[in-house]
């Protein structure tokens, strides 16, 4: 398994000419493993798309290199290059049937056309299309539609696999089990892919690793849980799951791994890497909803007032006002507990494993 | 309960709906007859003529036609004219198309307006302009002479060379909606699978044209056939249908023969017009929305951009060298021999032509407004309710759409000079009949931008006005109206447009007493006053160009910002 089997180095792609100009990838670099899935995720306009049309050669960067097993690919032509791509619309030929839309690259490369049939049969299979050749895209369903998309792009054996936001088009159950679907299928073949989505649950569920972008540059670049559990900064935090931020100042640096805070006046025990951090330093710290335990009886610490309860069945959520801050908390297996009231006052615990600390200010992005 | 009985059930409930409005049924009704006295009396009398000889069936007109090379020569010569225009207009209007949507073609506004902008002139100024430039005292001529030999631009060459020009535009506005309609995606797809740009373009942008490349070539192959200006002026020896008829009616006074003549023109461009919209349109893969997808332009092989840049680049010229010719030729004194420059031609145009000027402003300016309404009344018929006779309302209303001028023309004649059991006045001679005639023709833009402005509005907003207690005139007028203003102005401009321009058809109803200015600019030509012709059909223009900049700035102060020319064509 190599380590720089995709090497984005330094890409800048911008838009526009010189009157009126967008940067739409700011200095983006990033290394993919082979085998290894990778997700770009972030919101709209963040340059995830631009990004992944640049390793696929529809844009060609500002500056910046792609090097992909080796090779330079900046100016060559996405028809020459080892990726394929599963489009957002899927892109399906409509005047060819399903056999010839996922036959198209092989003829277009002059494969011979036995081997052509052998090889549509076997990724017809493959995706679970068994049977369904000769019929126009029209007629299928989106998720078979997105299977031929996926096998048309799979049978070109890619160096690279390249996937623009390919659920998007699905209702909520299919995008669910079509999610794992391809998940399986990326381990089975083994196929090194890059994936555009802007869906957070989706990332997480899909990647070895995870892209955080935003206003075309990388925020954070980790596991699905080290992205949520260690957020680099404010934008990861709020944009994975939900997040309470509260401002806090570091009471006492105990040790390399660990201080005691001021939240509001009560003291707790965190665990984070003290290097750059001082006593007296104001921080802001990441509170889970999930992080966060009521208790009915105020005894000292945190105290709070339930103003909003919402019953969900597996979990209650709660809006706690929290001194000057309205936080959320997530209460899993309500049968449990008891339920709280609106007006009701309650003791708020911060679970002090789980919390995470930022910088109070940190630069701007 | 079976399908057909439900189907009446159906039927008498929106019937009685209908009942209860007796306005709308008035309207209807109304409708209905004016589109049957108007549209189809005139075509049927066209075949009665034909086909009646001292009230009893007798197709010895046909016999006549089909058995003499003078008159069956006509109609394989339109054929032909038809078949090469559609074929080189299709080609012309494809290259704009691909360079304007799918290439990094600069100034694309520039080339838009330029290749477009013969859609709005006369039809016949080009060949005008072309006898200036090429004919016997032609300024180019002699070069072009040197080039390609003995030639004339009378004829079957010159002919096809006009109507490219003139009728190019019109493939050119399918095929750049076609285009613009098929997904980027579907051709980065295949170059991501590995194709270079001619494979792309062979495996996925031209099958998924093909449609709108059939339907661009038949509507050419119809306006060809049908064009009566460019052929009167420049067609030679070479003697097509439309023509034909009318020097058989006007010249030899032989009405059957005219009939039949018109007929043979009917048959093959009715044919056409349905072939293209109702097999051709239903095979398409792409459905044409009006929203733009960006294309993905990137870097083009030589190969493309210099064959289709080169396309592009001596249209353009094409256009300019012809239109600028009317303007230098409509100051020079006598064209070919002395080239003082002098206003004489104007002056001289006004003398003679003053009272058509007049006529035509006047006439058009009767008939655009009423066309507009018209047409939009009958596509919030045909959109919005439900009655007996919808469809045949909608065919009937774009039957003369289909139906080339010269049809219309011959037919409005039999139909009107004499009073009839549908209609029990005498039109011909009179105003009226022109404006009816201008009215019926144009009414189909009308209808059409109606329809697609129509479609656009979510019926709900329109049920929810009838539900608050407004009857369907009401809701038409206070909700329905306001919302299709632009697209409503747009058909106007339209419709003035081609008001102002026609030809074919007002060239039979005209009288002494009531002319045009079209007609005026033909007579000077078949006077060898290229000229005065010259500065007649620039003023024609000119008029026309202000109109249309008069009726985009109400549009714009309404403020959806539709572009006149969006709807044109």
């Amino acid at each position: 398994m190599r380590e720089d089997y995709l090497i984005l180095n330094d890409l800048v792609k911008i838009f526009g000419g010189a009157r009126e100009s967008v940067v739409a990838v700011d200095h983006v670099s990033l290394q993919v493993r082979e085998g290894e899935l990778v997700t770009l995720l972030g919101p709209s306009g963040c340059g995830k798309t631009t990004t992944l049309r640049m390793i696929a050669g529809f844009e060609f960067p500002t500056s910046g290199d792609i090097h992909l097993d080796g090779e330079r690919m900046n100016n060559v032509p996405p028809n020459r290059r080892p990726t394929t791509m599963v489009f957002q619309n899927y892109a399906l030929f409509p005047h060819m049937s399903v056999a010839q839309n996922i036959a198209y690259g092989l003829k277009i490369h002059r494969v011979a056309g036995r081997q052509i049939k052998e090889r549509v049969e076997e990724v017809m299979r493959l995706v679970g299309l068994k049977g369904m050749g000769g019929r126009p895209p029209a007629q299928l369903s989106g998720g078979q539609q997105q299977r031929v998309s996926l096998a048309r792009s799979l049978i070109m054996e890619p160096k690279v696999l390249l996937l623009d936001e390919p659920l998007s088009n699905l209702d909520a159950k299919l995008r669910e089990s079509t999610r794992i679907e391809i998940r399986k299928l990326q381990r089975r073949v083994g196929i090194t892919s890059v994936y555009v989505t802007h869906d957070q649950e989706e990332a997480m569920t899909l990647s070895d690793r995870v892209v955080i972008m935003n206003e075309g540059r990388i925020q954070q670049i980790g596991t699905p849980s080290e992205i949520y559990s260690h957020p680099a900064n404010r934008f990861v935090a709020d944009f994975i799951g939900k997040a309470n931020f509260l401002d806090a100042r570091i009471a006492a640096v105990d040790s390399p791994t660990g201080l005691t805070l001021d939240v509001y006046g009560t003291d707790l025990k965190v665990s984070a890497a003290t290097e750059s951090l001082a006593e007296g330093m104001n921080v802001i710290v990441v509170v889970r909803p999930e992080s966060v335990a009521l208790e009915s009886k105020p005894a000292g610490g945190l105290t709070g007032v339930i103003q909003e309860s919402v019953y969900l069945g597996s979990e209650t959520v709660y809006e706690v006002q929290l001194e000057d801050r309205l936080i959320t908390v997530k209460v899993p297996n309500p049968e449990e507990h008891t339920l709280f009231a609106v007006d009701q006052e309650v003791a708020v615990l911060l679970k002090e494993k789980s919390l995470h600390i930022l910088p109070a200010e940190e630069p701007a992005g | 309960m079976n399908v057909s009985t439900r189907r009446t059930r159906e039927i008498i409930a929106s019937m009685r709906i209908i009942w209860k409005e007796p306005l709308l049924l008035v309207a209807i009704l109304a409708i209905f007859y004016f589109l049957i006295l108007f549209v189809a009396f005139p075509i049927f009398q066209v075949f009665r003529y034909s086909l009646v000889v001292d009230k009893q069936f007798d197709p010895s007109n046909y016999v006549a036609v089909f058995s003499a090379r003078y008159y069956y020569q006509p109609f394989l010569n339109s054929i032909l004219l038809g078949t090469i225009t559609a074929t080189t207009g299709s080609i012309m209007g494809f290259g704009f198309a691909y360079a304007l949507t799918r290439t990094a073609l600069p100034l694309k506004g520039f080339f838009r307006q330029t290749i477009t902008f013969p859609i709005i002139s006369p039809p016949f100024v080009v060949a005008l302009s072309a006898i200036l430039l090429f004919g016997r005292a032609g300024s180019l001529a002699p070069i072009l002479q040197r080039i390609i030999g003995e030639y004339s631009i009378y004829g079957l060459g010159g002919l096809v060379f006009v109507e490219t020009i003139a009728y190019g535009p019109t493939a050119f506005l399918v095929l750049y909606g076609v285009l613009q309609a098929i997904d980027p995606a579907l051709e980065e797809a295949s170059m991501d699978l590995g194709a270079s740009r001619a494979r792309v373009f062979t495996t996925v942008t031209l099958p998924l044209a093909v449609p709108g490349i059939a339907s661009a070539w038949l509507l050419v192959f119809i306006q060809s056939m049908a064009d009566f200006g460019n052929p009167m002026i420049i067609s030679g020896d070479f003697r097509v249908l439309s023509v034909q008829a009318f020097l058989q009616i006007t010249g030899m006074y032989d009405l059957s023969r005219g009939a039949t003549l018109a007929v043979l023109l009917f048959i093959p461009t009715t044919v056409a017009f349905f072939l293209q919209k109702y097999w051709v349109s239903r095979k398409s893969y792409v459905t044409v929305t009006g929203k733009p997808t960006a294309a993905t332009i990137k870097r083009l092989e030589w190969y493309i951009k210099v064959p289709v840049y080169t396309l592009c680049i001596v249209f353009t010229a094409m256009v300019f060298l012809l239109y600028g010719t009317i303007i230098y030729g409509s100051f020079q004194k006598l064209w070919g021999v002395d080239r003082t420059l002098t206003l004489n031609n104007y002056v001289q145009m006004f003398r003679v032509g003053k009272d058509y000027i007049i006529d035509s402003l006047s006439l058009s300016t009767l008939a655009t407004p009423l066309t507009g309404l018209l047409g939009m009344f009958i596509a919030f018929l045909v959109v919005r309710k439900r009655f007996i006779g919808r469809g045949v309302m909608e065919f009937t209303s774009m039957l003369t759409f289909a139906v080339p001028g010269t049809v219309v023309g011959i037919g409005y004649i039999l139909a009107f000079n004499q009073r009839s059991a549908l209609f029990p006045f005498i039109l011909t001679g009179t105003g009226w009949i022109i404006v009816l005639l201008l009215i019926f023709r144009n009414m189909p833009v009308g209808i059409r931008s109606g329809i697609a402005a129509l479609q656009q509005i979510d019926p709900a907003i329109e049920e929810a006005s009838t539900d608050l207690g407004a009857d369907s005139s009401t809701t038409f007028r206070r909700v329905t109206l306001p919302m299709i203003a632009p697209a409503f102005f747009s058909g106007l401009a339209f419709g003035f447009v081609k008001a102002m321009t026609a030809i074919s058809a007002v060239i039979f109803v005209v009288s002494g007493k009531w002319n045009l200015i079209t007609v005026a600019i033909l007579g000077f030509v078949d006077n060898s006053q290229y000229a005065p012709a010259a500065a007649m059909s620039l003023l024609l223009i000119v008029i026309v160009m202000i109109s249309l900049g008069i009726i985009q700035l109400v549009v714009n102060r309404i403020g959806q910002g539709v572009r006149t020319t969006t709807i044109i064509g």
